[in-house]
């Protein structure tokens, strides 16, 4: 009896333990029938992904370059949440931290690199802050929802930057060549970042967005800030018996959460498009939440978490060529998988209750 | 109303509820080791032991809510295996929980309604209902408005609804959770008579308590947990408090507290005229005044809900207040943060130490610089010095008794009384010139309630100002050098502790105020 109940106590932990392993392999297996269906053989298909996002140099720093942004905007998703707050708005907080770089690299054209490019990132910063404050004040002050908010905010953004892009930030030579396409004027090479790999895409960005998510986890665990962010994010409560000025602290994980996506979308326009566009921002604010997410809301987990989903994103349009399937499946593949990983962290963690409230 | 027609009510089905070697284990516990415990039809069995003895566990396998890994169920001698309370229910029997599962939002009979089948199919009977739970209602004396809204109701009376519901039910076997807990003495004799009465009429009950006079004054038998256990079970001829609370403990248990002399200092907090809101809005503290000294225990008794958590929160600077003045040190603290509270040397121990108190998700650590972390030495610039905080843990952890596997265990894997002497450590630690310390043993075994006495009234003799908010009169008396009793959000007065009697302080609970006591008491009770 008592033996008969190990093994099945060993055998449950395990298959907890690979539960997630599995959920992979399962939607890929899902993904297959629906390849199937489009007369795709699957292996070739999932080969040329893997292929198109890691089996080549210019494939490989292509997925940094989609990462970059990503890991940015899902470490402002890690400080918020962890303040207990749900930021859905780094796509409206990316897009102004992009017009904010860009109206301030084109306005002063001729300043230094050194005195320049710090101000560009430092305007994208503080854009991206305010967007990310509005809620968050609106939070502190009013109760007003975040989610609800923080999704306003994006399509404020949005039309924002369609103004500005075909009104006063749009390139001049478009309007003399009167093809009126709504796109900013070419950055000053002064803002443009470092080359890293040459005859690359992959840029500087990359290595600010691994330090930045060094400098995050040091700030939420080694920091007196840190410590009162995560203490009001788990039990306001209590941090509200500790003295801590709760609303304060909300509200500004929601502004530190936006000051990221602000800093993504200077990377973004500095980094790779050299100019804003209209759908620069291409949905990272909201892919880098489930990278976040991915990475279990910790800015350390966030990186590998972010690599995944760029090699996605890059051997997605790799796998696209080779087979001749629409884009449309990729996504689907790629959200089968988030859905089944997250189902599966959820499902091992609630028989993980269970058994331990019934034995 | 009076004649008695033969119902389904009057009917007992089950004779004998019999439990035999059960085991449950839960990861890293065995919470019940081969119990044996039983009742039968007309008798009051008291389940006695310190928290996490296995009382609670060894019942919700009764109620159906978990399944033992061991052991037979028996009734009436039959076999039986509960899958949900429901099964539990259809074979009679009843659980009063702690927390009432009222719905506060609807009637009585509403509450009494929900989850049954209505006998006029989808459409419902509530007259049908109200009519039978008047019968019941009459028969065991718990009188209770069948159309007052829940949340209109006194605590005693939600409880009454809550074993209205059990035997309308048709509950043959009644398990109570702690059910004196929220009741004033007068309430407690008056419920023991209704128990008594459905005892008579053939129900079996379960009585779950830590409180050893009630054991003595009600059960027939008494069974006794420890560690997962049984102690024994006897019957309830000439056992006395001190045997059983040895039982309880596995050794000698003081239950007097040699007190040194009081020797009275500066009034430490001044409150004059507090009025505050509660969550309904109305005030919950009405103009309330008193002084509480360096170097004494007031004690803040009261039936719950009378005020004392508004008053404490108040206090505490959590809860706005409306009118009046808390001076702390001779400082104005009335209209300030929390932040300012604590700076000006309060500590407050909260009613809900899980909720409040500390931060189940946090280490050991990290909750123990709760109030201090962004200060020295905890913290030098904006940088956590975890070294000293480290040392600093381990030195509380260790003068406190606090059991824990390491500094870096998450809270929510200690016991709670583990946890609670952590919060004390904490607050105490803190060398407060004024210490509001609320319900500060509830749910802690016996064990770590003698010692966060000791540690109070160590406070006390060095100083400290101590306001003592309990609803439990016994740790009141006991520790308190003076007692100011709460009803309806007004002190009704403070009264000396050494001199002032149970049932004097029972009738203050009450309402009734010290002027009067004399004429009162000698009037019969009720």
């Amino acid at each position: 009896m008592q033996e008969k109940h190990n093994a099945k106590e060993l055998l449950n932990k395990t298959f907890d333990a690979l539960l997630p392993l599995l959920a992979v392999p399962l939607a890929l297996i899902i993904g297959a029938l629906l390849l199937l269906i489009f007369k795709v053989n699957p292996l070739t298909a999932y080969w040329s992904l893997l292929q198109g996002a890691f089996g080549s140099v210019s494939g490989l720093t292509q997925t940094i370059v989609k990462a970059t942004p990503l890991l940015l905007v899902g470490l402002g998703v890690c400080i918020a949440f962890r303040g207990g707050i749900i930021n859905i708005g780094g796509e409206g907080q990316l897009i102004v931290g992009a017009l904010a770089a860009t109206a301030i690299a084109v306005g002063f054209p001729n300043l230094p690199r050194m005195i320049i490019l710090p101000l560009t990132f430092l305007g994208a910063i503080l854009a991206g802050g305010v967007w990310g404050g509005i809620p968050g004040i609106l939070k502190s002050r009013l109760g007003v929802n975040e989610i609800l908010s923080t999704v306003m905010m994006n399509a404020i953004a949005l039309q924002l930057s369609n103004y500005l892009l075909r009104g006063p930030l749009i390139d001049p030579a478009e309007i003399e060549r009167g093809t009126q396409i709504a796109q900013s004027a070419l950055l000053p090479k002064a803002v443009w970042l470092t080359k890293l790999v040459p005859q690359t895409l992959l840029h500087s960005g990359a290595i600010i967005a691994l330090v930045m998510a060094v400098l995050v986890y040091i700030f939420l665990w080694r920091t007196s800030i840190g410590y009162r962010i995560r203490a009001v994010g788990l039990n306001p409560d209590a941090a509200k018996y500790a003295g801590i000025p709760v609303q304060f602290y909300q509200a500004l994980s929601l502004m530190l959460g936006g000051a990221f996506a602000g800093l993504a979308g200077a990377v973004e326009v500095t980094g790779v498009s050299h100019r804003m566009l209209e759908g620069l921002s291409a949905g990272y604010g909201f892919s880098g939440i489930v990278a976040a997410l991915f990475g279990k809301l910790h800015p350390l987990g966030s990186i590998p978490a972010s690599i995944l989903f760029g090699g996605f994103l890059v051997g997605g349009r790799s796998m696209q060529r080779a087979v001749q399937v629409p884009s449309a499946l990729i996504d689907t593949i790629l959200g089968l998988t988030v859905l089944f990983v997250v189902s599966a962290d959820i499902w091992s963690s609630y028989r993980a209750r269970r058994r331990l409230s019934n034995g | 109303m009076t004649e008695t027609k033969p119902s389904l009510l009057d009917q007992i089905h089950l004779q004998e509820m019999r439990m035999e070697g059960i085991v449950k284990k839960f990861p890293g516990v065995l919470a019940n080791d081969h119990v044996d415990f039983d009742v039968h039809s007309g008798e009051i069995h008291a389940l006695l032991g310190e928290n996490g003895a296995g009382k609670s566990t060894l019942m919700r396998q009764l109620y159906g809510l978990y399944r033992p890994n061991e052991g037979r169920i028996y009734i009436n001698d039959k076999e039986v295996s509960f899958h949900s309370p429901q099964d539990a229910i259809a074979a009679g029997i009843g659980m009063i929980h702690q927390h009432f599962m009222l719905v506060p939002s609807l009637t009585v009979v509403e509450n009494v309604a929900l989850g049954l089948k209505s006998s006029r199919g989808p459409l419902l009977d509530l007259d049908v209902v109200e009519k039978r739970l008047m019968e019941i209602s009459d028969k065991y004396r718990l009188k209770v408005d069948p159309r007052s809204y829940v949340w209109q109701l006194a605590v005693g009376e939600q409880q009454r609804v809550e074993i209205l519901k059990a035997l309308y039910r048709g509950a043959d076997l009644l398990i109570l959770d702690e059910p004196t807990a929220v009741l004033t003495p007068q309430e407690v004799d008056e419920f023991f008579g209704t128990l008594k009465q459905m005892a008579n009429d053939g129900h079996a009950l379960i009585f779950i308590t830590h409180k050893l006079h009630e054991v003595i004054a009600i059960s027939n038998r008494i069974t006794v947990l420890r560690d997962g256990r049984v102690v024994g079970t006897l019957n309830n001829d000439g056992v006395t408090k001190t045997e059983l609370a040895q039982m309880m403990v596995g050794r000698p248990v003081i239950l007097q507290y040699n007190k040194n002399p009081q020797k009275p200092g500066d009034a430490r907090l001044v409150v004059e005229n507090l009025s505050v809101a509660g969550d309904r809005g109305s005030d919950a503290v009405k103009g309330v005044s008193f002084e509480l000294f360096s170097g004494e225990i007031l004690g803040l008794a009261g039936v719950s809900g009378n005020g004392q958590r508004d008053l404490a929160e108040a206090l505490a600077g959590l809860r706005p207040v409306r009118e009046g003045k808390i001076l702390l040190n001779g400082k104005d603290v009335t209209h300030t943060s929390p932040n300012h509270h604590i700076t000006a040397g309060q500590s407050y121990i909260p009613e809900e130490r899980m909720k409040e108190g500390a931060i189940k998700d946090f280490s050991v650590a990290d909750n123990i610089i709760l109030q201090d972390h962004n200060r020295p030495p905890y913290s030098r610039g904006s940088f956590l010095d975890f070294k000293l905080i480290d040392e600093r843990t381990t030195e509380l952890v260790n003068q406190y008794n606090v059991k824990t596997p390491s500094n870096k265990t998450p809270l929510k894997n200690l016991s709670g009384g583990n946890i609670q002497k952590l919060i004390l450590a904490r607050e105490l630690s803190r060398k407060p010139a004024v210490l509001i310390a609320s319900q500060p043993t509830r749910g802690v075994d016996v064990g770590a309630s003698e010692y966060i006495h000791q540690c109070l009234l160590e406070q006390r003799d060095s100083g400290t100002a101590t306001m003592l908010i309990s609803e439990d009169l016994d740790e009141i008396r006991a520790l308190s050098d003076r007692i100011a009793v709460i009803y309806e959000g007004k002190i009704v007065g403070i009264v000396d502790a050494a001199t002032t009697s149970v049932e004097d302080l029972g009738l203050m609970m009450a309402g009734v105020l010290p002027e009067t006591l004399e004429k009162q008491t000698v009037a019969p009770a009720d």
